[in-house]
C-alpha cells in the first residue's frame, strides 16, 4: 500500500510530537511509531527540563550555554548550544501554555531544582535550573504534547516499524514501513521525512533504556550512505539501579542526596571539590568505577550508596553551608521526599525492597544516553559531509540526531531541552520546505530492499543462531571494553567480536514465520540495527585516541585539542567503517581544563 | 525463595495465533529466573530461549510506559512491576479481558484510546496566554496531582465489571484523564467534559467495585477521582 503525505515523522517521543505539532499546522503530516506514542522513552525521563527561568534565584540563558559547552567538553557546536539554550526557555513556557503540571513555587511560578552540572557562572555553585514535574518530567511532556496533537487531529499511524529510508539523487522520498499488526509493508511517499527515533541504550548489557531502543533510524540511514556523527560518545549515568539499570535521577542529588562508598565516605568531594555529587555524569561515572576498582564498592561488589534519608543529606547541607534564599540552612524531610520523588521511592520498592528515607539505594553506572547520530544542522536538516551538504527532505532530531549541542557529555535536563527546541525547529523547516517543493517520483519498487530484509531473515532454516545470543554477547563485550572507561586492546576485542557476530546473524533463525504481529522477526530485525550501531561506536571509540566526556580513554588519558577538538562522521560501505572528521564550532568560549 | 538463587518457574500463558488458532489454548512453559527477577524477564526467557512465537509488549520495563498490562494470576498487572517472589512459582498469565485479542497476550487498544480521546483529553483555554507562565498556586497544582500520574496502560478499565459488561462504558482510565483536566484551574472545558460524562456511557456506569484501584500501578486513587468527577457533576447539576 502506498500512502501519501507531505511529511513523515518516524518516532512519536517528544521530538516526534513537538515536529508533528509544528509541521501540521501548514501541511499534511503523518507520525509512525512502532509502539504507541505514549510508550515513547521520553516518558521515562525523571528529574527535569533545564531553563534559565531564574525563578528561585538569579540565572542566565549565558550560563546556561556555558555550562552545557563545558559539560560537552567543548565538543559542542557553540552557535547550536547558545540557540538550545535561550530557546529553552520560550519551549519551557510553551509546555505550561500546553497544559503541563509543572510543580509550582509559593508564587505559583514554575519550580526548579538544582541538576549537575548547571551552575551560577559567578558563584560557580549549583544553580536552581531543572523545571520539573515531581520526577515525572518527561511523563508529563510525552502526555501533554500527545494530548495536543489529539487536540490538533495530528494523523498517527501506531505500530509502523520502519524499515528503510527512501532517498534517490540526493533527495528523501518518503520511508518503507512494516505494520506489525498484519505484516504487511507500506510505503509513505512524503517530501519531507524526520527521523526522531530515539537512542540505542540496547547495545550495552546495563542500561536505562527501554527494550524499543534499539538505534532503528541511524541504522536505516547508515545502510543508505548516511553518516552518524560522534558515535564513540555515550554517556553511562552514575545512578542506575544495582544489575538492573533502572534510572534513579539525578535529581535526587540535587534535592540533597549524596554518593557513597564502604568506608561511608562521600567519595565526590575527592573528585568535583567545588560541586561535588552535582558533577557533570560522566566525571561522576568515572568516580564509582575508581572507587569500586580501588575495593571500595559496597561489600567489595561493584555498587555504591546514593543516601538522600533526610539525616545524610542535612547533615552534608551544613557541611557544605547550603542555605536557602532567605538565609536559613537548606533542610529536606522525609515528607519532601515522599513529594518531590514519588517515583524513585516506587521504583526502590518495588525492585529492590528499599525506602530511600530510610535505606540508602544501590547504584552503578547504566547506558544511558547517545549523544552522537545522524548529523544535523540547527533546522533538523541532515548533512552528509564535512562540508555539511544538506541531504534534501532527510531531518533528524532529539537522541538520534547530532546537532552537535550534547558534544562528548550532555548535562541533565538537557536532552529534554533538545528534543522540543529541535522537535520544533524541525517541524517549523519540514513546513517551509514542504511548502515550497514538489513531491519527487518514487523509484520503481520502492519497497524492494526492505522486503529482501524481512523474507531473508524468515527464511533462514530451522536451528539455526538465536537472536538472544547474539544480543547478549554483544552487550557483554560492548560493556566490558566499549563503556565509562575504553582502551586499544578491549576496544579492538570487541570489534573482533562484533564481527564475528555480525557474522553469526546472518545465520540467525527465527520460530514466528507468520505475518501477524511477529515480535520474533522485528526482534531480529532491531538486533541487526543493534550490531551496526555497536561496530561504528568501537570503531569511532577506537580511533579517537584521547579522554574526552564520556570517551576515556585509560591509554590516552589526556584531552588533545590540537589533535582531536573535531567531530568524527563514521560511514559504512561494504561492511566497513570510514572515518572522517569535521571541525567544531567555537564561537564564545574557547576551550579550557574542565574542573568541576 | 533465596535472593539471587535460579530458580524455576511454570508459566502457563493464554496463546492465540490468528493465522494458525481456531481458539485460544493454553501454552505451559517453564523459566529460569531469580525470584527478584520481573514476570516480564520471565516471559523473555521463554520468548527468547524455548517459543520465539510468543507474542506480548513491552518497552521501558519499569513501570513507566505502561506497555505491558497483562491478567497475571488473575489480577491486571504491568509484568515488569511484578516480581516473580510475589507471585510465586506457579504463573498464570493471560491478555487483558474485555478488548478483542490480536495474538497472545497482545490485545487491541483501539478502542480505549478512542475512549480516552472521547474526553477531550487536552488543556481548554482560549485567553491569551502570557509571556511567562500561567500562575497556579501549589495548592491548585496539588488538586489534580494523582491523576497527571496515569499512563494509558488501560489496567484499570479492563479490570472493571461494567466495562465488560458494556463495551461502550467510557472506562475509569477515560474518566481518571478527564478528571485531570476538570480539576485543573487553568482548564476551561470543564462544563463540556462533564457533559459527556454525564451521558448514558459516562460516570453512572460506575458501580464503586473498586476493580480498578486496586489494579493502578500507579496507585492511583481511581474510584476516588471517579466519585470526585460525579460530586462535580451532582454540584454544578450538569
Amino acid at each position: 500500500m502506498v500512502h501519501k503525505y507531505d511529511a513523515i515523522i518516524i518516532g512519536a517521543g517528544g521530538t516526534g510530537l513537538m515536529a508533528a505539532l509544528y509541521a501540521s499546522r501548514g501541511v499534511r503530516v503523518a507520525v509512525l511509531t512502532k509502539m504507541y506514542p505514549t510508550r515513547s522513552h521520553t516518558g521515562t525521563a525523571q528529574g527535569g527540563i533545564g531553563a534559565a527561568l531564574g525563578n528561585h534565584e538569579e540565572d542566565r540563558p549565558e550560563w546556561h550555554t556555558f555550562d552545557t559547552i563545558k559539560g560537552s567538553d567543548y565538543l559542542a557546536d557553540q552557535d547550536a548550544a547558545r540557540i538550545m539554550c535561550y530557546e529553552a526557555v520560550d519551549v519551557v513556557y510553551e509546555l505550561e501554555h500546553m497544559g503541563l503540571p509543572f510543580n509550582r513555587t509559593e508564587e505559583g511560578k514554575i519550580a526548579q531544582r538544582p541538576f549537575g552540572g548547571h551552575t551560577n557562572n559567578e558563584t560557580r555553585q549549583p544553580v536552581r535550573r531543572a523545571c520539573y514535574a515531581a520526577d515525572r518530567t518527561g511523563h508529563m511532556i510525552l502526555q501533554t504534547l500527545y494530548q495536543q496533537c489529539i487536540k490538533q487531529h495530528v494523523t498517527f499511524f501506531n505500530e509502523f516499524q520502519v524499515l528503510d529510508l527512501i532517498v534517490e539523487d540526493g533527495l528523501a522520498r518518503g520511508v518503507v514501513a512494516l505494520e506489525i499488526t498484519t505484516g504487511e509493508l507500506h510505503v509513505f511517499h512524503a517530501k519531507a521525512v524526520l527521523f526522531a527515533t530515539g537512542g540505542w541504550g540496547k547495545v550495552w548489557q546495563i542500561t536505562s533504556n527501554a527494550h524499543s531502543l534499539t538505534g532503528d533510524g541511524p541504522a536505516v540511514a547508515l545502510r543508505r550512505g548516511i553518516p552518524l556523527e560522534d558515535m564513540e560518545f555515550f554517556q553511562f549515568h552514575p545512578t542506575g539501579i544495582y544489575k538492573m539499570g533502572i534510572l534513579i535521577t539525578e535529581g535526587v542529588r540535587g534535592e540533597g542526596g549524596v554518593l557513597i562508598n564502604n568506608e561511608g565516605e562521600r567519595f565526590m568531594e575527592r573528585y568535583a571539590p567545588t560541586i561535588k555529587d552535582l558533577a557533570s555524569r560522566d566525571i561522576t561515572s568515572r568516580a564509582i568505577y575508581l572507587e569500586v576498582r580501588e575495593g571500595r564498592g559496597i561489600d567489595g561488589k561493584d555498587y555504591v550508596y546514593l543516601d538522600v534519608r533526610p539525616e545524610t543529606a542535612n547533615k552534608y547541607f551544613d557541611l557544605d553551608g547550603k542555605r536557602n534564599p532567605d538565609g536559613t540552612p537548606r533542610r529536606i524531610t522525609a515528607a519532601d521526599i515522599r513529594a518531590k520523588l514519588p517515583d524513585i521511592a516506587d521504583f526502590t520498592r518495588t525492585y529492590l525492597g528499599i525506602d530511600p528515607v530510610t535505606q540508602p539505594m544501590p547504584v552503578q553506572p547504566t547506558a544511558h544516553y547517545a549523544m552522537g547520530g545522524i548529523p544535523t544542522d540547527i533546522h533538523g536538516r541532515v548533512v552528509m559531509d564535512e562540508e555539511n551538504t544538506v541531504l534534501s527532505g532527510f531531518y533528524a532530531a532529539g537522541e538520534t540526531a547530532c546537532v552537535s549541542v550534547h558534544g562528548a557529555n550532555r548535562l541533565g535536563t538537557n536532552s529534554l531541552v533538545d528534543i522540543l527546541v529541535f522537535g520544533r525547529r524541525s517541524g517549523i523547516d519540514m513546513m517551509r520546505y514542504c511548502q515550497e517543493a514538489d513531491f519527487t517520483p518514487l523509484p520503481d519498487e520502492p519497497e524492494a530492499f526492505a522486503r529482501e530484509q524481512v523474507e531473508s531473515l524468515r527464511a533462514r532454516p530451522e536451528g539455526g543462531e538465536r537472536v538472544a545470543d547474539i544480543r547478549s554477547q554483544m552487550q557483554r563485550v560492548m560493556m566490558d571494553h566499549v563503556a565509562v572507561f575504553r582502551e586499544q586492546p578491549g576496544i579492538q576485542e570487541a570489534l573482533d567480536v562484533l564481527s564475528d557476530l555480525q557474522e553469526r546473524y546472518q545465520r540467525i533463525s527465527i520460530d514466528d514465520k507468520g505475518s501477524q504481529y511477529n515480535t520474533d522477526l522485528l526482534e531480529a530485525w532491531e538486533l541487526g540495527a543493534l550490531l551496526d550501531i555497536a561496530q561504528v561506536t568501537a570503531a569511532a571509540a577506537l580511533n579517537r585516541t584521547e579522554s574526552r566526556g564520556a570517551h576515556s580513554r585509560e591509554d590516552c588519558p589526556k584531552r588533545d585539542d590540537a589533535e582531536w577538538l573535531k567531530h568524527s562522521l563514521a560511514y559504512r560501505a561494504a561492511g566497513r567503517i570510514e572515518l572522517r572528521y569535521k571541525p567544531v564550532t567555537i564561537v564564545d568560549y574557547p576551550p579550557k581544563e574542565r574542573v568541576y | 525463595m533465596a535472593q539471587g538463587e535460579p530458580m524455576q518457574v511454570k508459566l502457563k500463558i493464554r496463546r492465540f495465533n490468528p493465522e494458525t488458532d481456531k481458539k485460544r489454548w493454553w501454552g505451559h512453559y517453564q523459566a529460569e529466573v531469580e525470584p527478584t527477577d520481573r514476570v516480564l524477564d520471565a516471559l523473555h526467557y521463554v520468548k527468547w530461549h524455548v517459543d520465539g512465537t510468543l507474542a506480548f509488549r513491552r518497552s521501558c520495563a519499569h513501570g513507566i510506559c505502561g506497555s505491558d498490562a497483562m491478567l497475571i494470576n488473575g489480577r491486571n498487572q504491568l509484568a515488569c512491576k511484578v516480581l516473580i517472589k510475589e507471585v510465586g512459582r506457579k504463573i498464570t498469565v493471560e491478555p487483558l479481558l474485555g478488548l478483542p485479542v490480536i495474538k497472545d497476550l497482545v490485545v487491541d487498544m483501539e478502542p480505549f484510546f478512542e475512549q480516552y480521546r472521547a474526553v477531550k483529553p487536552y488543556l481548554v483555554n482560549d485567553d491569551p496566554p502570557p509571556a511567562t507562565e500561567r500562575r497556579q498556586s501549589i495548592e491548585e497544582r496539588e488538586r489534580f496531582d494523582d491523576t497527571t500520574k496515569c499512563i494509558l496502560c488501560a489496567a484499570c478499565t479492563t479490570s472493571c465489571p461494567s466495562f465488560w459488561a458494556r463495551s461502550d462504558y467510557l472506562g475509569p482510565a477515560a474518566i481518571v484523564q478527564a478528571h485531570r483536566f476538570i480539576f485543573d484551574s487553568r482548564d476551561q472545558a470543564s462544563q463540556e467534559r462533564l457533559q459527556i460524562l454525564a451521558e448514558s456511557n459516562g460516570v453512572w456506569r460506575c458501580r464503586n467495585i473498586y476493580n480498578c484501584t486496586e489494579a493502578c500501578p500507579r496507585e492511583i486513587q481511581v474510584t476516588q477521582a471517579v466519585a470526585e468527577v460525579k460530586r462535580e457533576m451532582m454540584r454544578r447539576r450538569v
